[in-house]
């Protein structure tokens, strides 16, 4: 319980550096940090107590292994949010290219 | 007991991230928290994604290292400062509190509910043969996610090919640099 | 603007120095190396298509940043990039197909799925490991390319 809640914490500081800083490259931060909570609370919950990884061995039976079904879905939304964020960094390049800063608050101004 | 202190960690990385004021040194607080994240799930009982995870950040420092390089700006705190850092914070905490209350009708940290895993797990070897339970997930009872996360790397590369491009947008003496 | 780089011996004022370039060139073949592992063994081991393939895409992109653009475009060139990342997903997109010979999508077609944790075994899921690892890597090293030359475009710009 307390660990989820540390998680969500996690998440809320993503979503403030989104809503509150005015730097794209902050605001992307901001997007990988709540990512990052993301796939972590998705592992939790699969995590079973004095569990094993989802792995046969060929010498033993083991009959407490870990939820395999989140770990597969966060193995693709891994690899999703690098290309995400790689396409947010070429828009933020496109952006600078044209108006010179980060700013998002002068970038409304339209001088291009 | 280390799950809580890696957690914190990520915290104080996260938090180092959001408030630092160049944008160097917050894009290595982002390293410092995803690397964290890396051996978590290793603690977690979860290989697979502790190597995917390891991998993908050093590729994802390394592009938005490139992105800041040499552009360096100082922060404008001009405008209305208190009232939206006010507004921020109060909605933050409200979301961290609704949060709380809903986090409480999760199943107990520890104590997975696994209807569908059970399937995977008793069954799983000798259907596909591959003793690594999470690439027979992702590869032969779910193989259709994977088939739309590849549709979307495509996507992102044909899009930051689009975004990128000089064709169309070339200024009177610029030469064109391009590949493709 | 490439056949002025036939020699061997690239071009020692691009790129970093000299220590940086004897370690990447003792270092990227052994990077290549442990990707081709861990693509190959995805469904005995930890690992899979997904790592090892940003791992391949990394070895690449180490020679970029230590060599320059311009060897490490020689090794791995912009239409052989593109042309491996659409044979990936065609490649993915056939075995997909050809369940439809047994039946449904995603048919895990080998009859004999050979003997469990041997390397030759799972049916398609060590053929699928490997049309994944193609897209991811060559499809994240043509998004680096593609960044990394605008950048320079736009350095030369903002310096004249």
């Amino acid at each position: 319980m307390l660990l989820y809640f540390l998680c969500l914490v996690l998440f809320s500081i993503g979503i403030f550096c989104i809503l509150r800083k005015r730097n794209l490259i902050k605001i992307i931060i901001g997007i990988i940090i709540a990512e990052y909570a993301v796939h972590l609370f998705f592992a939790l919950v699969g995590y079973r107590a004095e569990g094993r990884s989802p792995i046969f061995t060929p010498s033993e039976n083991i009959f407490n292994m870990v939820d395999p079904l989140p770990q597969a879905l966060v193995l693709t939304a891994i690899v999703i949010g690098l290309a995400v964020t790689a396409m947010m960094v070429a828009i933020a390049i496109r952006i600078y290219d044209k108006y010179g800063t980060f700013d998002i608050t002068k970038i409304r101004k339209l001088h291009g | 007991m280390i799950l809580y202190i890696l957690l914190i960690i990520m915290i104080i990385g996260a938090i180092a991230a959001v408030q630092m004021q160049d944008l160097i040194s917050a894009v290595i607080a982002v390293g410092a928290v995803g690397l964290a994240l890396s051996i978590a799930f290793l603690v977690l009982k979860a290989p697979d994604l502790a190597i995917t995870q390891l991998v993908v950040e050093i590729l994802c420092l390394i592009i938005l290292i490139r992105a800041t390089l040499k552009k360096d700006l100082p922060f404008s705190t001009s405008g209305r400062w208190f009232f939206n850092t006010l507004v921020v914070a109060v909605f933050t905490v409200t979301f961290l509190g609704i949060g709380y209350y809903c986090l409480k009708d999760l199943p107990v940290f520890g104590q997975p509910i696994m209807k569908v895993a059970n399937i995977y797990l008793e069954t799983g070897l000798s259907k596909t043969g591959a003793s690594n339970l999470v690439a027979a997930v992702i590869l032969d009872f779910r193989a259709y996610d994977t088939l739309g996360e590849a549709t979307i790397l495509f996507t992102a590369v044909i899009g930051v090919i689009a975004i990128m491009r000089r064709v169309g947008r070339k200024k009177v003496g610029e030469e064109v640099e391009e590949d493709e | 603007m490439n056949n002025k780089k036939e020699a061997a011996v690239p071009d020692p004022n691009k790129g970093m120095t000299i220590i940086v370039k004897t370690i990447t060139r003792l270092t990227v073949g052994l990077i290549l190396l442990y990707g081709i592992y861990i693509l190959s063994h995805g469904h005995v081991s930890p690992g899979g298509g997904f790592a090892g393939g940003v791992i391949v895409a990394l070895s690449f992109i180490h020679i970029m940043l230590a060599f320059g653009k311009d060897v490490a475009l020689k090794k791995l060139s912009m239409r052989a990039a593109s042309f491996f990342e659409s044979l990936g997903a065609l490649l993915f997109l056939l075995i997909a197909v050809i369940g439809f010979t047994g039946g449904s999508f995603f048919l895990n077609f080998f009859a004999d799925k050979g003997e469990p944790f041997k390397l030759f075994s799972a049916g398609i899921i060590p053929l699928c490991n490997i049309a994944i690892s193609l897209k991811v890597g060559a499809g994240l090293f043509s998004i680096f390319v593609i960044l990394v030359m605008l950048k320079f475009t736009v350095d030369g710009k903002k310096g004249n």
